[in-house]
């Protein structure tokens, strides 16, 4: 579903990211796991292709990221870590919005909409402005924007950051909901460890641009004789997650 | 098409809903129009249908070159990212907002149209239109170039620059005053912006003489404006944001 070789991406002397490989199969949860500066958001943002990489090559969901961006755009959705939706506007006609940016016509824009809200227990919120949602809420309204066309891969930048404890377990059951019912595949970005053990099938760990260590939870804590990913994290990068960290 | 059509009823929508930044878009015209005009009017330099025009020209930089405003929110709240994520093409996400724009300064437009006949304008009914026709050509090249400096220039510097800008370009147009009453050098600057043939095409149009050397000279120079504005608005559009 995605195949990526030696992606880069600078921001004038600032080396984001410097050669990440990925690939990760259909139907699988990967979490894509560093700290904050790691490269995450701006690898995401390159597979979404609103970043155009330095060099490396990229297939994302059986396209090619450079050739066929638009075909990209049609078959995956991306969630950003700052949100979609602005305080005043009505989630409702935001979410028609985008719908109908990707190709559904006013009534199945419309139904498409209603089902979606119902299926991630938002239902009544249609009406509302976003800034007037909890935090849970506001990132579920999020997800739904991804989602809207029944993408094969749904990219989530940082989806439970800042959220309670509680939203955030509700969330990973919504993930885990759209890879059971509609072998979604789902790639999201997280600094919580913990998260990436529970959600993930896979976890990538990447610091400083580089992706440093890959495999299941159960593999990499095996393989570094780690009781959690914590440990595994301090062993393949010489520190803490949360050392230095503005989160 | 579909997406056009979406994005344009949306933007729209919210537009129309606040009354009040409509009106407050149109304000500085307004009280031209209001405090200044009747002065203007008797001051021997014009009638109503010379001041009209230039208010018209005045709107359009004030109401559609300040549009970018706008934008800034939207980057800062994600929705500029979820747009462009989607297969809509970029310059359609510009084009339906653009279009929202010139629909709003036509309205404005037409405000101060209303109010300027009441005031004693006596500009015949064809010239009026035609001269809507050309102000709202004009606005989608202001509106598509407000939106390229605002995803150019720092968030903050948007509001402070643009406000700025716009009243030497205004005042250079002849909107307030003809000119005809410049010394030879401000003659020669106001060539040089693209506002000036505008006006100038605008009170010719509003005198009644529709073909004379002055409107195709304004055509000319507006649609040159407006294919740039959208060409430089669209390559800034489908540049990434960094
Ligand atoms: N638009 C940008 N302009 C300049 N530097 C950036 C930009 N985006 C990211 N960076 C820098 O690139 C590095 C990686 O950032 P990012 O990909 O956002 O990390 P993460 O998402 O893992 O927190 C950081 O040093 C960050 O400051
Ligand atoms: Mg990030």
């Amino acid at each position: 579903m995605i195949h990526v070789r030696g992606l880069t991406r600078s921001f004038g002397a600032v080396e984001a990211v410097r050669g990440v490989d990925i690939d990760v199969s259909k139907g699988e949860i990967v979490g894509f796991v560093g700290p904050n500066g790691a490269g995450k958001t701006t690898t995401l943002r390159m597979l979404t292709t609103l970043l155009r990489p330095a060099s490396g090559t990229a297939t994302v969901a059986g396209r090619d990221l450079f050739a066929d961006p638009a075909g990209v755009r049609r078959r995956i959705g991306y969630v950003a870590q700052g949100g979609t939706v602005g305080p005043f506007s009505e989630v409702g006609e935001e979410l028609v919005l985008q719908a109908r940016l990707y190709g559904l016509s006013r009534t199945e824009a419309r139904e498409r909409v209603a089902g979606l809200l119902e299926e991630l227990d938002l239902a009544g919120c249609e009406k509302r402005p976003a800034g007037q949602l909890s935090g849970g809420q506001k990132r579920r309204v999020d997800i739904a924007m991804g989602l809207l066309h029944r993408p094969e891969l749904l990219f989530l930048d940082e989806p439970t950051t800042g959220l309670d404890p509680q939203s955030r377990t509700n969330l990973w059951g919504h993930v885990r909901r759209l890879r059971e019912e509609s072998g979604m595949t789902v790639f999201l970005t997280t600094h919580y460890l913990e998260e990436a053990d529970a959600l993930c099938d896979r976890i990538l760990i990447i610091d400083h641009g580089r992706i440093v260590a890959s495999g299941t939870p159960s593999e990499l804590k095996a393989v570094h004789d780690a009781g959690t990913l914590d440990e595994v994290f301090l062993a393949v990068t010489g520190h803490e997650l949360r050392e230095g960290a503005a989160a | 098409m579909t997406a056009l059509a979406a994005l344009t009823g949306y933007y729209l929508r919210t537009s129309f809903t606040n009354k009040f930044a409509i009106v407050f878009g149109a304000v500085q015209p307004l009280f031209y129009l209001v405090i200044f005009g009747p002065l203007f009017s008797r001051s021997g330099v014009g009638s109503w249908d010379t001041l009209v025009p230039g208010l018209l020209v005045q709107l359009g930089l004030m109401s559609s070159g300040l549009v970018g405003f706008g934008i800034v929110f939207d980057q800062r709240f994600g929705v500029l990212e979820r747009l462009r994520v989607t297969p809509t093409a970029r310059s359609t996400l510009l084009f339906g907002r653009v279009l929202k724009d010139s629909a709003v300064l036509l309205v404005q437009a037409a405000g101060i149209i209303v109010l300027g006949y009441a005031f004693g304008m006596r500009a015949g009914p064809v010239g009026v239109l035609l001269g809507l026709l050309l102000i709202t050509v004009l606005s989608i090249g202001m509106a598509a170039l407000s939106y390229a400096v605002a995803l150019t220039i720092r968030m903050e510097l948007f509001a402070p620059v643009m406000s700025t800008l716009v009243i030497p370009l205004m005042l250079l147009s002849g909107a307030l005053l003809p000119m005809s009453l410049a010394p030879t050098w401000l003659d020669v600057v106001s060539r040089f912006t693209p506002f000036r043939y505008a006006v100038e095409a605008l009170r010719a149009l509003f005198a009644g003489s529709y073909t004379s050397p002055t409107v195709l000279w304004g055509v000319l120079v507006t649609l040159v404006f407006v294919a740039a504005g959208f060409t430089i608005g669209t390559k800034v559009y489908q540049r990434e944001n960094t």
